[in-house]
């Protein structure tokens, strides 16, 4: 009976450093739904796809997508970690906004730049590391306990801003939000390093083995020798930090921290992304490469909904409609039923 | 740094008050304020403006911070009829449930004011309410653009507020109201922005790409201001000049407007003044002295400011005020 649960085995769906045809990463139902969406936002808007260079950096609607997907994108790599452990981590958003207000502050007061990109990130280090603590050491549940942070956090934002936008015009901090690198947005070139880096030391080491062994049965894990304790800091400790990362991007993109609104829901879109990216709530097998395709998806969805001349009203009803269709795309149902398909049984 | 702050405090004070008729009447009178909280930078002013405003005056201001409930209102309220005061101001948080309190301030004596938003239920339990007219704010905006572009072929993009919110349907339906009839304005495209400087970013961003670079659009038409220095950013972004080759008209007259005009970068503003208790203060003053009945709603004016009107000075004087 144990023996059955401690199942170790790396997952089935091999992810990404695995050599693997090509044929088998375009049937996924992620990469379907995103041409899906591009397909649809072109049939809309005829120069969706047109990109062009325009003073030093690209310049078109689909880096748009790309670069107003990065925040939510850095967000679900960090998310995808937490969900593995069959977690969750609701605080993300309000941890992205006191990481804005504390890099916004900083500024403002005088500090150097690089103190200020330290000091946020350490605030999401140690918000992600309160997290940590609460669903380790106290084994509160992971909804509840990142609750806490999540109501409590928005309110620690406001407390550092005086609930004032605090705006600033330190060249560093807006580089982040704006800058480009190679003529692509910064937030796309952070976001796509972070989730290379995520995504080799997750797959080139064991920790991607321990993590999703973890979410599988966490006292299996413990009785095969895991320190789960450990692993759930380190795992909750980091999604903290994607969320400094982006909550940096998102002040310095309106070069300001808006306590009240910046990250607002966010930690929703990020958990929708990770669940399209086909990460199981209940913990166990993920894939950080898929969670950053599912904010993409979203975010085309949302680009499209902008560029489409519908009136604000259906920006919910469409967007919600989408995500069914996704969904149900990837329900064992119909997976079962694509596996009926001729040519694609095994 | 803060004598400079309180400086300039008071001289916008001095600009901001409406009328210099004001008598002596109000000196020492006791007044109670109970204010909803600071849910935006907004309301931080109008507390700011209001208790100024009454120190000016001389009044003793009881001022009670809700913090978004009402219960804490009404307790706030009983408190001040216990206290015996002259009168009551409320900024009521939610339009329901007022009938048993302020029944109670009425049987008392105690004239009621209500701030910026109304309530449901007999007008006879409040002397009178102080509020701007947010479809004359659209109207306004909406005018200065008609009368900017004169007969030029105009493209404007929207900017609304939050769906389904009053600002934004009555903001909205004051500004097509004001450009019904002229044929070289069009609304070309309207989006959700959410009153936030981000999502007016992105939304522009959008708008611009759909229409060809920026190049189709005249003006952009934002439900307020903060949407509005998201869309200067994207314009910006974009390689285009915001105030110049896309005109930018918003709503609040918050500082960082004033800000964006001195830089050039936005056309006008219409204000959302903070002080709603100036003309509240008139009307007790009138009514407590010489037992003159204000008009059941007072009407704040909705002032347009555009670059002739010394922006770096507004920006000064908004400022300390809690924006």
């Amino acid at each position: 009976m144990t023996r059955q649960t401690v199942d170790l085995r790396p997952s089935t769906e091999p992810p990404l450093p695995r050599p693997r045809p090509l044929a088998s990463l375009v049937t996924r139902p992620q990469v379907i739904a995103l041409a899906a969406v591009l397909f649809v936002n072109w049939l809309l808007f005829p120069g969706f796809f047109t990109v062009t260079w325009q003073d030093g950096r690209l310049f078109g609607s689909l880096i748009d997508v790309l670069n107003r997907g990065a925040p939510v994108a850095i967000l679900a790599i960090g998310m995808t970690m937490v969900i593995a452990t069959k977690g969750v981590d609701l605080s993300v958003g309000a941890v992205m906004a006191i990481s804005g207000a504390v890099a916004a502050v900083m500024v403002t007061s005088g500090y150097p730049a690089w103190l200020a990109v330290l000091a946020a990130l350490g605030a999401g280090l140690v918000c992600g590391l309160w997290n940590g603590i609460l669903v380790t050491l106290l084994e509160i549940q992971p909804i509840i306990a990142t609750l806490v942070l999540m109501v409590a956090g928005r309110g620690l934002a406001q407390l550092i801003t005086e609930g004032y936008i605090v705006t600033f015009s330190d060249p560093v901090l807006i580089f982040i939000g704006t800058g480009s690198f190679l003529g692509f947005p910064m937030p796309v070139v952070i976001a796509f390093t972070l989730m290379l880096l995520a995504t080799l030391i997750v797959r080139r080491t064991a920790l991607g083995l321990l993590i999703e062994a973890v979410g599988i049965n966490r006292s299996a894990a413990r009785f095969a020798g895991l320190s789960s304790g450990a692993l759930l800091l380190i795992v909750y400790t980091f999604a903290g930090f994607c969320a400094a990362v982006s909550g940096l991007i998102v002040a310095g993109d309106i070069r300001g921290a808006d306590a009240n609104n910046a990250g607002l829901w966010l930690e929703l879109d990020a958990i929708l992304a990770v669940v399209i990216g086909g990460t199981s709530l209940m913990g166990g097998r993920f894939s950080i490469p898929m969670a950053v395709l599912g904010a993409m998806i979203i975010q085309a969805m949302n680009t499209g909904i902008l560029i489409s001349g519908f009136s604000p009203e259906f920006n919910l009803v469409v967007k919600s409609a989408v995500i069914i269709v996704i969904l149900v795309l990837q329900s064992p149902l119909s997976a079962r039923l694509f596996r009926r398909l001729p040519g694609k049984s095994q | 740094m803060n004598v400079f702050k309180a400086l300039a405090l008071c001289a916008g004070l001095g600009g901001l008050l409406l009328s210099a008729a004001y008598a002596e009447g109000l000196q020492g009178k006791v007044i109670g304020f109970s204010q909803i909280g600071s849910e935006s930078g907004w309301r931080a002013a109008e507390t700011s403006v209001t208790k100024q405003v009454a120190a000016e005056l001389g009044i003793d201001l009881k001022f009670a911070d809700a913090q978004q409930k009402q219960e804490n209102q009404i307790k706030a309220i009983r408190g001040f009829i216990a206290q015996g005061v002259d009168a009551i101001l409320v900024a009521p948080v939610v339009a329901t449930g007022w009938e048993e309190v302020l029944t109670e301030a009425k049987e008392a004596g105690i004239p009621v004011v209500l701030l910026d938003r109304g309530i449901e239920g007999p007008e006879d339990l409040y002397l009178t309410s102080v509020a701007s007219d947010q479809v004359k704010e659209g109207r306004v905006a909406g005018e200065w653009l008609v009368g900017a572009v004169g007969d030029k072929q105009c493209n404007v993009v929207e900017l609304q507020g939050t769906v389904g919110s009053s600002p934004a349907i009555n903001r909205k339906q004051g500004f097509e109201e004001a450009i019904a009839g002229k044929a070289n304005l069009t609304i070309i495209r309207s989006q959700t922005g959410d009153f936030t400087r981000s999502k007016g970013k992105e939304v522009m961003e959008g708008f611009i790409k759909a229409e060809d670079g920026g190049k189709n659009i005249c003006a952009v038409y934002a439900h307020n201001d903060d949407m509005a220095v998201g869309a200067i950013q994207a314009i910006k972004d974009a390689g285009l000049k915001p105030g110049s080759d896309i005109l930018v008209v918003s709503i609040d007259a918050v500082p960082d407007i004033f800000a964006a005009m001195v830089a050039g970068e936005a056309n006008a503003t219409v204000e959302l003044t903070p002080n709603m208790a100036g003309p509240a203060f008139e009307a007790l003053d009138a009514y407590l002295n010489n037992g003159t009945v204000p008009p059941k709603f007072i009407i704040t004016e909705s002032k347009l400011y555009t670059p002739a009107d010394d922006p770096q000075g507004e920006y000064e004087r908004r400022k300390g005020l809690g924006y």
